[in-house]
């Protein structure tokens, strides 16, 4: 399946004092993207371009075939959206939300909302205002996921809830891709769960995406090298090597190209290498994160 | 159909604290389910999105672990007609064999690490052995 539900290509957006540069970005229908990034690196003004909400300054933003923000209203019908300002009424209850929002939404589904309502453990006769963050979130959620859309976005969605809740959402999510055809964007700083359950992931700092690829790939790329050289060894030349730390005859080398042939290549430069370390995703971002920073300031 | 989870490969855990990537550890306990037949040759197995949703882990990491996996001969995947386990997968030697190769080379890498000479170590293996055989047959005298 090589359609495309969301493409940037060669977006900006300037403001006083941040800027979003030269945006690319592909996600194939089917797959779930996690979007990495620190605060205010740039991850909500990109799905707020992405939605239609903030319009870009150059570039093209595709969201299923509907070019934005021109095609918003008819690219929205299909797009299910939850982020942290979602705007519920606090007066009404779930229910009236539910009511309120299946005539406007051919594909509402009823069942399945009682399904998840039950599943998240949330009482539609409740009122918005009575609840807490977590179940607020699962509200929000709930009312997206019914709708059926073809493409859900989500900012942040499992800041802030407890770890009950967030296998909740997570195990939703995955099923909403059960059938192929649905995709899902979600922005995270939570790097355990964009880890676990995305197929691309997409690294962005100060306004830039500084790495996206697929997860796998991804995860295999980046590895840490721990050395051990003999006095007179240098430390050896290898490709994609981003930090080196360690100590003088005990290197750690961090690489963003691991081939299993390096170790070999070590081994003829005179140097042993004593492990050679996979990385959790969160490692591979604080390395990229800081590799990068070091770059520009240099 | 779509709500449902599919509860039965649930029982496939994916542990946090285990340093090794997802696929490796989705691999090696289908691999194990394969040695002791409760995955029967020839039988079907899950999709990969099948089993993605029951895991709640990403399509592409089960993916992986199936290609790995056909790559090893322990299934075989049929082109739009989903996997089954190969007719003749003959696992549970290779399993233990190479389960048993990895400890060898952890044994290895701390004996030197000890400064044990090789003698040393085949000596420390040969007791160790002996103590296994011991504690077995105190175990069937109970």
């Amino acid at each position: 399946m090589n359609e495309l539900s969301v493409q940037f290509d060669g977006v900006c957006k300037r403001y006083a004092h941040f800027a979003l540069e030269d945006i690319h970005l592909e996600l194939p229908t089917g797959s779930i993207m996690g979007f990495i990034g620190a605060n205010g690196a740039g991850k909500s003004t990109t799905i707020r371009i992405l939605m239609g909400l903030v319009h870009q300054d150059k570039g093209s933003v595709q969201v299923l075939g509907h070019p934005m923000p021109a095609e918003q209203a008819a690219a929205k019908f299909d797009i299910g959206f939850v982020s942290e300002d979602m705007r519920l009424y606090g007066a009404a209850t779930l229910a009236w939300h539910m009511d309120f929002l299946k005539p406007i939404y051919p594909r509402w589904d009823a069942a399945y909302a009682e399904v998840l309502a039950r599943r998240f453990d949330l009482k539609p006769e409740q009122r918005i205002k009575g609840l807490s963050h977590g179940q607020r979130v699962k509200a929000a959620l709930l009312l997206a996921l019914a709708r059926r859309p073809r493409l859900l976005v989500l900012d942040e969605p499992t800041t802030g809830l407890d770890p009950v809740a967030r296998v909740e959402v997570l195990g939703e999510l995955m099923a909403a891709l059960a059938d192929e055809e649905r995709t899902i964007l979600f922005s995270s700083h939570n790097t355990l769960d964009v880890e676990q359950i995305s197929d691309q992931i997409t690294f962005i700092d100060r306004g830039r995406i500084i790495d996206s690829d697929d997860k796998e790939t991804f995860l295999d790329r980046w590895r840490r090298l721990r050395l051990v050289l003999p006095p007179d060894v240098a430390v050896p030349h290898l490709p994609g090597v981003v930090e080196v730390g360690g100590s003088g005859r005990l290197p750690v080398l961090t690489t963003n190209c691991f081939e299993p042939a390096m170790v070999s290549v070590c081994n003829e430069l005179g140097a042993t290498v004593q492990a050679v370390d996979t990385m959790t995703l969160e490692e591979i971002f604080l390395a990229n994160v800081h590799s990068r920073r070091e770059r520009v300031t240099a | 159909m779509y709500t449902q989870y599919i509860d039965m490969h649930s029982d496939i855990v994916i542990s946090q604290s285990d340093s090794r990537p997802m696929y490796l550890q989705i691999m090696e306990q289908i691999k194990q389910r394969v040695a002791v037949g409760e995955w029967a040759a020839g039988e079907e197995i899950p999709s990969i999105r099948q089993l993605a949703v029951a895991l709640r882990v990403s399509v592409i990491t089960i993916k992986r672990a199936y290609l790995e996996l056909e790559r090893e001969g322990v299934i075989v995947t049929q082109q739009g007609k989903g996997s089954i386990v190969a007719p003749n997968p003959d696992l549970s030697p290779r399993l233990y064999d190479e389960e048993f190769s990895r400890h060898l080379e952890k044994v290895a890498e701390l004996g030197e690490l000890l400064g044990l000479s090789s003698e040393e170590i085949a000596r420390r293996t040969r007791e160790a052995s002996r103590r296994m055989n011991q504690a077995s047959r105190t175990k069937e005298n109970v």
